[in-house]
């Protein structure tokens, strides 16, 4: 192995492949940033020109836009509440409410280290344990897919705010509701389609969040007329600032660790991955944060943005041990990778990193290199990027009106997708005056889809008994672990009756916006 | 390379034609056919996607074509490109739509109105067979071990496929149980959301079988986590000629999922044949064999009328089935 090693890092360090690494985190950062345009739209635009290199090379290049793609995603998330992709759709839950606090800098700023920490651990664990590994992609079965989607669903709580559990409870099974429109796969059956061909594939989780986050933000802005109000006052040197103090990085950084490791093993999973991992890590760090932590969430909580920024980029890197050590791809972007290791006559699977150990081990340490190209290349971008926020409203307006709705035509060239994204704006602008939280809805949704499919499977297996809950150990023991996160809020307020009148914690909350 | 092992599966009919084509190859780029307009159903990155772009690739650079240039329209599981392609058929002289077996499933499955009838079935081009798979460390080493448990206790054999039930990877393994005696109705078919999520679920052990295309099985077991059983070809593949077919096990069944292109409605007899001696043309340039192997696939050439024919039969045999499964009334 260490042979093997050795030769990767020759391979990696060539300076075409450091080279490689470079353009290929630069091309992915910057088509990251447009909003839509993700890993799997960035990964493909490579294709033809990987063709002309060598395996090796061509591999890099394409990491290094995958994960170049999912950092740069994050950037207009915070920024403009326009998720550049589907996996950091959870980033702009914290990152935008930091961002109009004028603290675009500094969210930016923890971005990147969050992402250059997820990628770098990552990629260290990939390092010196991904043949070991691939047993645990393996392991899972659909009914741990399914306790594991049951535990993502106790997070809603960490949606709402106080007095807000009832609308989160209600937007996510809306959110599960919209899941099921499309053809049921267990069943074969159209559902919800009514008779028009353009529902049978169902709604894009992508496209919701675009229409829910991007399209209502600026449709709100032009209805409360603050497109007209002269531009806020943005001291410059605040709105760039980077600083975070020792406190702010002694609170993230357990989080960011925490993240990083469960993005990881998350993102290893062929049924899950980086999107998942980013919803899972924010929930869990809603859970875990103290009765007045978690009332920042989703009003610019550090840990909200550092959770699921670190868990995307761990998880991307994650999800390479299917891709390379079993030939599975656990998502689009690895699929499309996964051809192109085809094309050039590498086959993934478990004699990998036997029989083609430059490309096998050159990609792991690339990618470490990769993080580090990143940060270096961000970084210093930074108080630059955030000048975005002062562009006056009317010419920034359109501009995000035109880059979320060709990011989503893009992907799929369905004209139907922009009536429906119109039609979801003017939904969400409804629910939106009622006070109805939209990121429950869009966690009811991604997690959803994948609960009810591995729900039916792991049925179909037992033949409709539900024994699947808890015949398996590590079926049981997630189950166990979704039953205590639902009951811990339960035994806080027990606690805080015992201990009422030693220093009740006022704290009026209206929940997230 | 796995890819260049694949065999070039070609009907013995164009031996003779290549006579032909060779007297009159002196004139090739002389009578290039002018522009093709690649109308792909599906989005960027797809099975459709690469087959209209790999063809058009070989058909450019080999001159056989002066320009070409790609439509992606998804959206109803193909269904919209369909109508598109009718709505628009008095100027689509020169497009081309790619398609393939899901065009007959989803026809009589009624996700579109449409079917093949109503277009201009060119030629296919291209196909891959339906494989058996199960994990290197399964008990099953042969086919008809699967076959005895299956008669014997139907629930008792998960298949796992990488698509929804009802769609070829169901029904192709429903075809081959029927075909030993079984009762197709009977299968335990569970569905994934893509071909690799379902070979985590053999993987996984909670799947006996994984009924997937042949070349994506052959890439699998090059790789040796799983075995092939059997394959739906008529006869066994030079790729892999290990593996034997359904048909000399005794099973009556024989499938091909088929990549091929379609013309607008009432597109004119002449430039059918231009684009079919076009296609045909192309299996001999240097370019296809670049692009062919680097997807691996495999060539099966029906054009015209041997395609409407095969279409047909396909139709009918898929048709029966699903009737019999329930799908269709």
């Amino acid at each position: 192995m260490l042979d093997g090693i050795m030769t990767g890092l020759t391979t990696a360090v060539m300076p075409f492949n450091v080279m490689m690494v470079v353009v290929g985190c630069f091309a992915g950062t910057f088509i990251g940033m447009l909003p839509g345009l993700g890993p799997i739209s960035a990964v493909a635009l490579m294709i033809p020109i990987t063709y002309g290199l060598d395996p090796a090379s061509g591999i890099i290049l394409m990491a290094g836009v995958y994960y170049g793609a999912v950092f740069g995603g994050s950037t207009s998330s915070i920024l403009i509440n326009a998720p550049g992709c589907a996996s950091t759709v959870a980033s702009a839950f914290d990152g935008y409410p930091l961002a109009q606090q004028k603290q675009a800098g500094k969210a930016l700023a923890l971005a990147a280290y969050s992402s250059f920490t997820g990628g770098t651990i990552g990629a260290l664990i990939l390092l010196f344990a991904a043949p070991a590994l691939a047993s645990v992609s393996l392991s899972f079965q659909s009914g741990d897919y399914f306790a594991l989607m049951v535990l993502g669903l106790t997070a809603v709580a960490a949606f709402s705010g106080r007095g807000q559990v009832l609308k989160a409870l209600i937007m996510t099974v809306f959110g599960l509701m919209i899941a099921t429109v499309g053809t049921d796969i267990t069943s074969g059956a159209p559902r919800y389609t009514f008779g028009s061909i353009d529902l049978i594939d169902g709604i894009s989780f992508l496209l919701l969040a675009m229409a829910t986050f991007a399209l209502t933000e600026v449709v709100m802005t032009v209805l409360k007329g603050q497109h007209r109000e002269p531009e806020p006052e943005m001291d410059m040197k605040s709105l760039g600032s980077m600083k975070l103090s020792r406190e702010e990085v002694k609170e993230v950084a357990p989080t960011i660790a925490r993240s990083s490791v469960f993005g990881f093993i998350v993102g290893v999973l062929p049924g899950a991955g980086a999107t998942i991992a980013s919803f899972l890590a924010y929930g869990f760090e809603r859970n875990l944060a103290s009765a007045k932590e978690r009332l920042k969430f989703g009003k610019g909580a550090l840990r909200g943005l550092a959770a699921p920024e670190s868990a995307n980029n761990a998880a991307s890197t994650g999800s390479f041990v299917p891709l390379l050590t079993l030939g599975i791809p656990g998502s689009g972007t690895t699929a499309i990778m996964l051809g192109a290791l085809i094309a050039y006559g590498i086959q993934p699977g478990p004699r990998l990193f036997v029989d083609n150990p430059d490309v096998f081990w050159s990609v792991i340490i690339s990618m470490y290199f990769g993080n580090l190209v990143l940060l270096i290349l961000n970084l210093p971008l930074i108080p630059y990027i955030s000048r975005l926020l002062v562009i006056p409203r009317p010419i920034l307006i359109p501009l995000i009106l035109f880059f979320s709705i060709t990011g989503v035509y893009l992907v799929s060239f369905n004209t139907f997708d922009i009536q429906m994204m119109v039609f979801i704006t003017v939904a969400a602008i409804f629910l939106k005056l009622l006070e109805f939280p939209m990121a429950p809805m869009l966690l009811g949704f991604i997690l959803g889809g994948i609960m009810e499919k591995n729900l039916s499977r792991a049925l179909t297996l037992s033949d409709g008994s539900l024994a699947f809950l808890w015949e398996r150990p590590l079926t049981l023991t997630i189950m166990v672990l979704a039953i205590t996160m639902l009951l811990l809020p339960l035994f806080g307020q027990l606690r805080r009756r015992l201990f009422a009148g030693r220093g009740p914690e006022v704290a009026s909350s209206e929940g997230e916006g | 390379m796995i890819s260049s092992l694949l065999s070039r599966k070609r009907p013995a009919f164009l031996a003779a034609t290549l006579a032909g084509c060779l007297t009159a190859g002196a004139s090739l780029s002389a009578q290039a056919v002018d522009s093709v307009h690649f109308l792909i159903p599906g989005g960027a990155g797809g099975g459709w996607d690469g087959t209209a772009r790999g063809t058009g690739e070989a058909l450019s650079k080999s001159g056989l074509v002066d320009s070409v240039s790609y439509e992606n329209m998804s959206g109803g599981g193909g269904g919209k490109a369909i109508a598109h392609l009718i709505e628009v058929a008095d100027q689509a002289e020169d497009t081309l739509m790619v398609n393939s077996t899901p065009i007959v499933i989803r026809s009589l499955s009624k996700v579109f109105p449409q079917s093949f009838r109503d277009l201009t079935p060119v030629a296919a081009t291209i196909g891959d067979f339906g494989a058996f798979v199960v994990a290197a460390d399964s008990k099953y080493q042969s086919f008809e071990q699967l076959v005895a448990d299956y008669l014997d206790n139907p629930r008792s054999v998960g298949v796992a496929g990488g698509s929804a039930r009802g769609s070829m990877d169901h029904l192709v393994a429903a075809m081959a149980f029927k075909a030993a005696g079984g009762d197709p109705v009977r299968v335990k078919y569970l569905a994934y959301d893509a071909g690799g999520k379902a070979m985590a679920g053999l993987l996984s052990g909670e799947a006996q079988v994984l009924s997937t295309g042949f070349s994506e099985a052959l890439a699998l077991a090059e790789a040796g986590e799983v075995r092939i059983l059997a394959m739906t070809g008529d006869e066994r593949s030079a790729a892999a000629p290990e593996v034997p077919t359904l048909k000399e096990l005794g099973y009556d069944a024989s499938f091909v999922n088929w990549r091929g292109f379609f013309g607008a409605p009432g597109l004119a007899d002449a430039k059918v044949a231009e684009y079919t001696e076009m296609l045909e043309k192309m299996y001999d340039t240097p370019e296809w064999e670049t692009v062919r192997s680097r997807y691996g696939w495999t060539e099966i050439f029906k054009p015209d009328a041997q395609f409407v024919a095969f279409l047909e039969q396909q139709e009918k045999e898929v048709g029966e089935l699903m009737r019999e499964l329930g799908f269709l009334k």
